[in-house]
C-alpha cells in the first residue's frame, strides 16, 4: 500500500466509536515508508495534541457550565451577556486576565514565584495520559496506570507549596501549609480506595479495570460503594472544592496559595484546577461507573461519549456539593480523614482481598457470587455510614438544636440577673 | 542574648507558641480589605499555627464624623444620617432617632403612625436577619448559596420599602411625629403574600441548615460567651439572647405600642455561634407573627403629628432606645433650644457587641474567629459612624 488510500480511510475511520482506528491507520501508513520509532512518536504526539485540543475548549465551556449551574443553585441567572447565553463569557474573562498586569510582590522569590503557574500544568496534563476514552483509546495504556495516576496527582502539591512559599504572604503560606497537610493526608484514603479495585480486579491498568467491569457485567460502585464514596470525598479534598476547600478558603485566607497571583497567572491556576476537576470526575467515572462501557450501549454510541456523559454526571455532583455545603475546618477534615476514611477504606481492602480469594480458590460462578458480594458490601457500607452518623450525632444530640421561647417572663433586668446567677456568676 | 533577640522578645511579649521551641507566633492582618470583615474593619490576630492567641480590633476606617455633622443640622435634617449609620437597618435607626427627638419635643405620635412604624421596624428586622444569617453561613464557607437565598427574601422586603418611600436601603422614612408617607394601596397585598410565603421558606432553610452536620461542626461550641460575661460586656441583641438572657427592649421597655402585640423572646442555651444563628432564625418567625397581628389592625387616621419643620425643642436632653436587629440601639440628644441638637450621640450595638470578639475568639482557630465575627453581625458603618 502506498500513499494515503481514501478507501481505507473511509473503510476504517468512518467508525467514530473508536478513534483508535485513525491512530492505527496513521501507524500503518507511516510503517510503509518510515521507521518504527517515527510511527510511535507521531501517534503519541497526535494523541497528546488531541487531548490538548480537547481540554482547552472543554475548559472554556466548563467555566461557563460551572458558573451557570452554581448560579441556578443560587437563584441567579449567571453569565448571560457576552455571546449567546453568555457562552463567550469565559473568553472575555480570559482576555481580561491576559491584559491585566502581572504583579509580583517585591519580597517574593522571583524565580520560584514565576514557576508554579507553569509547572502546575505538568501533573494536570500528564494525568490525562492514562485515561481510557475507549477500549483501546488512551495515550499510554500503562500496565501500572493506577500507580501513575496516584504518583502524578501527588506531585501537584509541591507546586502549590512553591507558590505559597515564594509569595512571601501570610495568607499564601497558610494556604500552602493547609494544602500540603491535606493533600498528603487524603492521598491515603485515595490510594486505599483504589487498592480495593486493584485487589479485586487483579490489574493495575486503568483500562484493565474498565475491561474487568465490562467482562463481569458490573460496575464497581455497586461492588464497593464505600470506596467510591471515600474516593469521591478524598478527590474533592485534593481538588480544593467545598466542603474541603480550606487551602483557598475565601472567607479566612482570601485565596490561599494563589493570593498574590494576578492576571493570567491566576488564570492558569484556575484553569488547571478546573481541568483537574474534570479529569478526576472522568477517573471516578472510569473506576467506579464503568468508564466507556455501559452494558452494551458502547456498541452503538462512541465510547468516549459514554465516558463524557458519566464524567458530566460526576462533575455535576461535585458542583452540587460545592453549591450546597459549608466548609469544614482543617482539624475536622484531618480527623475525618484519619479517623473515618482511612479505617473504613482499610477494612474494605481486607474485604476485597477475602472476596477475591474466595472467588479464585472456590471457583464460584461470578454471575451468582458477584451480586451476593455486592449486597454484602452495600450492607457493610450502609452499616459503616450509619455508625459514623451515629457517632457524629451522639455528640450533637446532647445539645439542643432549637431555641427556647420565653413566654411567661417578660424579660428585663430581673430576668437577666436571674439567668446570670443561675449560670454560676454574680453580676 | 543579642540585642536583636531582645527586641524580638520585647515585641512578641510573653506570647510563645505551643511548640515550645522558641518559635514565634505569626501576626496576621485580617482586613481592612478582606472578604469576611463585612466592611472596612481590621482584625489583627496573633496566630500560633492555626490557634488564635491574641486578637486586636482596629476600627475607624469608615468614620464619617456623623455625630459632629449632626450638630450643624436641624432635627429633621439629621434623619438621613441615621440611615447611613446602620445601612442594613435604616428603619430601626430612623425610629430610634425619631423617638429621641419626640421625647425632646414632647410630641405624641398618632396611632396609625405608631402601627406603621412597628410594621417597618419588623420588616427591617426580617431583612437584616436574612442578611446576617446569610453572611454568617457564608463565613462558614458555604459558597454564597445561603446568602443568595436569604437575599431573595430581603429583596421582597426592600421592594416594599421602595413602594412606600421610594428608597430601598437608606429609607429616610420616619419623621419626628410619625412617618413621612401613608402606606400605598399595593403595600398590604404585597405584605400579605410575603407573610404567606415566608413560613415555607423558613421551613426549607431549617431543613437545609438546622440539621446540617457541617454547620454544626463549624458553629457549635464556637465563640462561646457566658451570660454574666455578656451582661458585663453590655452586649445586647441576638448575641445576648443566645446566652439565655431574655433581654429584649420590645418587652423590657416597650415603645411604639409593642406591648399590644403578642410575641415571644427566643433565647439560646449555649451562647455559641450556632445559638446566635438559631435566635435570629426564631426572631424572624416572631417578627412575622407581629406582622400577622398588625396587618389587619392598622388604625385609620393621620400618620404624622403636626411638628414644625424647624422645631426648636426646649433645653434638655433625651435618650431613646429601640431593639434594633443588632441589639440595643440608642440615641442621646441634648438640646440648647436651637433648631440643631447641641449633642448627638449614638449608642451602636455593633461596636459594643464587637468588643467581645477578643474574648470569644482567643483559643480557637483562625477559622473559628472568622465564624465568630460573622455571627456577631457587625455593620461597620454603625461602628465608626
Amino acid at each position: 500500500m502506498s500513499g494515503f488510500d481514501l478507501a481505507v480511510v473511509l473503510g476504517a475511520w468512518y467508525d467514530f466509536r473508536d478513534l483508535n482506528n485513525l491512530s492505527r491507520l496513521i501507524t500503518e501508513w507511516i510503517a510503509d515508508w518510515g521507521p518504527d520509532w517515527l510511527s510511535s512518536i507521531v501517534t503519541g504526539l497526535l494523541g497528546s495534541l488531541g487531548i490538548l485540543a480537547v481540554i482547552g475548549p472543554t475548559l472554556l465551556v466548563l467555566i461557563w457550565v460551572e458558573r451557570k449551574v452554581i448560579a441556578r443553585f443560587q437563584q441567579r441567572y449567571g453569565p448571560n451577556r457576552v455571546g449567546p447565553k453568555g457562552l463567550l463569557q469565559p473568553v472575555a474573562d480570559a482576555i481580561k486576565l491576559i491584559l491585566k498586569e502581572q504583579l509580583a510582590p517585591r519580597a517574593a522569590d522571583k524565580l520560584i514565584f514565576f514557576l508554579p503557574p507553569v509547572l502546575i500544568f505538568v501533573p494536570g496534563l500528564l494525568i490525562w495520559g492514562v485515561l481510557p476514552f475507549g477500549p483501546r483509546m488512551s495515550v499510554a495504556d500503562l500496565n501500572v496506570g493506577v500507580l501513575f495516576l496516584l504518583a502524578v496527582s501527588g506531585t501537584g502539591v509541591l507546586v502549590l507549596f512553591m507558590a505559597g512559599w515564594s509569595s512571601n504572604n501570610k495568607y499564601a503560606l497558610f494556604g500552602a501549609m493547609r494544602a500540603v497537610a491535606m493533600s498528603i493526608s487524603y492521598e491515603v484514603p485515595m490510594v486505599l480506595a483504589l487498592l480495593t479495585l486493584v485487589v479485586f480486579s487483579g490489574t493495575m491498568s486503568v483500562n484493565g479495570i474498565v475491561e474487568w467491569q465490562q467482562q463481569e457485567d458490573v460496575i464497581f460502585i455497586l461492588l464497593f460503594p464505600l470506596s467510591a464514596i471515600a474516593f469521591f470525598f478524598a478527590a474533592s479534598a485534593e481538588l480544593n472544592r467545598t466542603p474541603a476547600d480550606i487551602s483557598e478558603a475565601e472567607s479566612e485566607i482570601v485565596a490561599g496559595y494563589h493570593t498574590e497571583y494576578s492576571g493570567m497567572r491566576f488564570g492558569l491556576f484556575y484553569a488547571v484546577e478546573l481541568g483537574n476537576t474534570l479529569v478526576i470526575s472522568a477517573f471516578i467515572a472510569t473506576f467506579f461507573l464503568g468508564g466507556w462501557w455501559l452494558w452494551g450501549l458502547d456498541q452503538w454510541v462512541p465510547s468516549w461519549i459514554i465516558l463524557l456523559a458519566k464524567t458530566g454526571a460526576v462533575y455535576f455532583l461535585l458542583i452540587w456539593t460545592r453549591g450546597t455545603l459549608p466548609r469544614l475546618r482543617i482539624d475536622q477534615l484531618m480527623s475525618f480523614c484519619w479517623k473515618a476514611l482511612v479505617p473504613a477504606t482499610l477494612i474494605f481492602v481486607a474485604v476485597a482481598a477475602v472476596e477475591r480469594t474466595l472467588l479464585v480458590t472456590q471457583g464460584w460462578d461470578t454471575t451468582i457470587a458477584l451480586p451476593i458480594m455486592a449486597v454484602i458490601n452495600i450492607a457493610l457500607t450502609l452499616g459503616a455510614v450509619m455508625l459514623f452518623a451515629r457517632l457524629a450525632r451522639s455528640e450533637r444530640l446532647r445539645r439542643p438544636a432549637r431555641t427556647t421561647l420565653v413566654r411567661d417572663r417578660v424579660g428585663g433586668l430581673a430576668a437577666a440577673r436571674e439567668v446570670a446567677s443561675q449560670a454560676g456568676g454574680g453580676d | 542574648m543579642t540585642s536583636a533577640d531582645d527586641t524580638r522578645s520585647a515585641l512578641s511579649g510573653t506570647i510563645e507558641t505551643l511548640a515550645g521551641d522558641g518559635s514565634e507566633p505569626v501576626v496576621v492582618n485580617l482586613g481592612p480589605q478582606h472578604p469576611s470583615t463585612h466592611g472596612v474593619f481590621r482584625l489583627k490576630v496573633t496566630l500560633d499555627g492555626e490557634i488564635v492567641q491574641d486578637a486586636e480590633m482596629r476600627i475607624g476606617y469608615l468614620h464619617r464624623s456623623m455625630e459632629k455633622l449632626a450638630e450643624e443640622r436641624t432635627y429633621t435634617q439629621n434623619i438621613p444620617f441615621t440611615d447611613r449609620i446602620d445601612y442594613l437597618a435604616a428603619m430601626s435607626n430612623n425610629l430610634a432617632y425619631c423617638l429621641a427627638a419626640e421625647e425632646l419635643l414632647g410630641v405624641e405620635v398618632p396611632p396609625r403612625g405608631q402601627a406603621i412604624r412597628v410594621l417597618f421596624a419588623e420588616l427591617q428586622r426580617v431583612a437584616s436577619h436574612a442578611m446576617a444569617n446569610g453572611t454568617f453561613i457564608n463565613d462558614c464557607g458555604a459558597w454564597h448559596t445561603p446568602l443568595f437565598y436569604m437575599f431573595r427574601d430581603r429583596e421582597r422586603v426592600l421592594d416594599m420599602f421602595e413602594m412606600t418611600c421610594g428608597a430601598r436601603l437608606t429609607t429616610n422614612y420616619m419623621r419626628i411625629g410619625g412617618v413621612a408617607f401613608d402606606l400605598p394601596d399595593e403595600l398590604l397585598p404585597t405584605l400579605r403574600s410575603f407573610l404567606d410565603d415566608m413560613p415555607d421558606r423558613i421551613a426549607s432553610y431549617e431543613d437545609l441548615l438546622m440539621e446540617n452536620e457541617i454547620l454544626h461542626a463549624r458553629a457549635r461550641g464556637i465563640g462561646v460567651i457566658s451570660p454574666e460575661m455578656a451582661i458585663n460586656s453590655s452586649l445586647s441583641g441576638p448575641i445576648l439572647r443566645a446566652t439565655g438572657v431574655p433581654w429584649d427592649l420590645r418587652k423590657a421597655n416597650p415603645y411604639c405600642g409593642y406591648e399590644n402585640y403578642e410575641f415571644d423572646i427566643p433565647v439560646g442555651e449555649q451562647g455559641d455561634c450556632f445559638d446566635r444563628f438559631l435566635v435570629r432564625m426564631a426572631e424572624v418567625k416572631q417578627s412575622l407573627r407581629i406582622l400577622n397581628q398588625l396587618i389587619d389592625n392598622i388604625p385609620d387616621g393621620p400618620w404624622l403629628a403636626d411638628v414644625p419643620l424647624h422645631a426648636r425643642p426646649p433645653e434638655g436632653e433625651a435618650y431613646a432606645r429601640v431593639e434594633s436587629p443588632r441589639g440595643e440601639l440608642g440615641f442621646y440628644l441634648v438640646s440648647d433650644g436651637s433648631p440643631a441638637p447641641y449633642r448627638f450621640h449614638c449608642r451602636p450595638p455593633s461596636l459594643i457587641n464587637l468588643s467581645a470578639l477578643k474574648e470569644m475568639s482567643i483559643g480557637g482557630t483562625l477559622a473559628d474567629a472568622i465564624v465568630t465575627l460573622g455571627s456577631i453581625d457587625i455593620v461597620v458603618g454603625e461602628i465608626d459612624r
